[in-house]
């Protein structure tokens, strides 16, 4: 294949946000014809939707969130693998995200051929529906509460953290177990909340579930609860692409954790690791991901703490640095890890 | 060091003008396929920016001894030039591998499969997933200017199989790139 003259043209070099739009079926328009909604207007929600929560929610610079589910009516979803859940075709999710008012709500639902519709609506200011965004996305779509702009980002983005497993974040055996992480970041206590493995497994929505995870919902393990809420959000925040797995499997770097387990990874691959990201004049040697007793020395932290586009973490979807997160993983390093340094590792 | 003020269109234009050279034919076994990627490697003009430039006895031309190692490491420059506002927007050292723009200062990638510095570790779906998004790894962070990516998208998956498989092909060389330096601003 040839390159047309006209496709020349666009070659833009300062086009950082330049992407291809992803082939898809036609979306509709409108939210209000997703069926999410009885009655859009009075943002009443039909009745065979459900609102769920999961326990380690993710940061998108302060937005409120609410989230919803629908399979279709006999389906289920399959869980046997504990950590990749498969979801029925026909599926629907929708996320939305407010500061004060609703800024936009996000739309997944799966295609017969196994892959996923995934677009956004931005919210009219009059409150009473959502268009469509273009697959390129649409920046400066709110102020988020910091004041900064807040972007809906580009179907690509979308596919940036949906491409692992099934594609669904947020609804999986850790996120919807019973036993919430107290200290979790972020995370708000609702009726949607109360959704849990039990419930799910028990209207038949769930099938698969290993028992074990029935008798003895899912907890992440850790040395002491500060730690947990720790592996919680690096795992909600920066697991979904470090999964270990996937196109980012050759960082050696997995900070999701599996449920089931005594999954450690997120500590192994980061705790005295070297770091690939060397900043100029980092005055720490060696440069290492997580250095115990030192958070300034611990290049983790740093990629979290800058919003400079080539630098940050996560790449995408965020603005604003997360502070709670920051002094909460600060804690860690200095104190926690410290701790774990100067004792035995024992199995937990 | 002296530095030379480009018009970003003129890279570009580059790009854009040895694509359309590019027969499309299919490639059959290992050695043509990195033959094939040599030849659109050269024809794309990778080494242009991924090739340090010194001054030969012709002038400036490609170091040969550091082919598609990207920036320097230890090349120490001074800061960019503030071109203030107005019409000239980037500034390139000599070397043509690092560039200063609005976006901060980029420095060029080390394309060679050297595992800790360069491509070693990258697998074949980062790279071809890399030009498709202008993302790094392909999921990571942006690439930024003046890297053309937009043009390299559109080449097919073969096309960018066998520019992989040429750059793997060829020797490693230890060098690592420095960070991307945030605007000033």
């Amino acid at each position: 294949m040839q390159l047309r003259v006209r496709d020349r043209w666009p070659i833009v070099l300062l086009a950082l946000a330049a992407c291809e739009p992803v082939a898809m079926l036609e979306p509709v328009q409108r939210l209000s014809e997703t069926g999410l909604y009885a009655d859009i207007a009075t943002h009443r929600v039909a009745s065979d939707v459900i609102a769920f929560e999961p326990q380690y929610p993710l940061w998108s610079d302060g937005a409120s969130k609410r989230r919803w589910i629908r399979l279709p009516a006999g389906s289920s979803i399959d869980a046997s693998d504990p950590n990749a859940w498969i979801f029925p075709v026909g599926t629907q999710l929708w996320k939305e995200f407010a500061f004060e008012t609703r800024v936009e709500t996000r739309y997944l639902e799966k295609r017969e051929d196994g892959t996923w519709l995934r677009v956004s609506y931005a919210w009219d200011a009059d409150q009473r529906d959502a268009r469509i965004v273009p697959a390129s996305g649409l920046c400066n779509a709110a102020q988020s509460t910091s004041g900064l702009p807040y972007d809906i980002p580009s179907r690509t983005d979308c596919a940036s953290c949906h491409a692992q497993g099934d594609g669904v974040l947020g609804f999986s055996s850790l996120q919807l177990s019973a036993d919430r992480d107290p200290l979790a970041l972020h995370a708000t206590r609702s009726a949607a909340s109360e959704l849990n493995l039990a419930t799910l497994v028990k209207r038949g929505l769930v099938v698969g579930l290993q028992s074990e995870l029935l008798q003895t919902p899912p907890r992440i393990q850790a040395a002491n609860p500060r730690e947990r809420a720790v592996l919680g959000y690096l795992h909600a925040n920066c697991g979904t692409c470090h999964s270990g797995s996937g196109l980012l499997s050759g960082l050696d770097l997995k900070l999701s954790v599996n449920a089931g387990s005594s999954d450690l990874s997120a500590i192994d691959t980061t705790v005295d690791r070297p770091s690939r990201y060397r900043p100029a004049d980092w005055p720490h040697d060696p440069i290492v991901r997580v250095q115990p007793g030192s958070p300034a020395a611990s290049t983790l932290l740093a990629r979290m703490s800058t919003r400079f586009p080539a630098a940050q973490m996560p790449p995408i979807g965020t603005h604003c640095v997360d502070v709670e997160a920051l002094a909460l993983i600060e804690s860690w390093i200095r104190d926690d890890l410290a701790v774990r340094e100067s004792e035995p590792r024992t199995e937990l | 060091m002296s530095k030379v003020i480009f018009s970003s269109l003129s890279l570009a234009a580059l790009v854009a003008f040895g694509a359309t050279w590019l027969p499309d034919k299919p490639v059959s076994n290992r050695s043509s396929l990195v033959e094939r990627g040599r030849y659109l490697v050269e024809a794309m003009a990778c080494s242009d920016c991924h090739t340090p430039w010194h001054m030969g006895p012709q002038g400036p031309e490609p170091d040969a001894s550091r082919g598609l190692s990207g920036h320097p490491e230890g090349m120490k420059l001074p800061a960019a030039p503030d071109l203030g506002a107005g019409p000239w927007l980037m500034s390139v050292a000599a070397t043509n591998t690092a560039w200063s723009g609005p976006w901060g200062v980029s420095f060029t990638a080390n394309l060679t499969p050297d595992d800790e510095t360069g491509i070693g570790k990258w697998t074949e779906d980062n790279f071809i997933a890399a030009l498709r998004t202008g993302k790094h790894l392909g999921v990571g962070r942006p690439i930024l200017p003046p890297m053309p990516w937009p043009a390299f998208a559109k080449l097919t998956d073969e096309d960018l199989r066998a520019m992989f498989a040429y750059l793997k092909s060829e020797p490693a060389i230890k060098n690592r790139v420095p960070e991307p330096l945030a605007p000033r601003n």
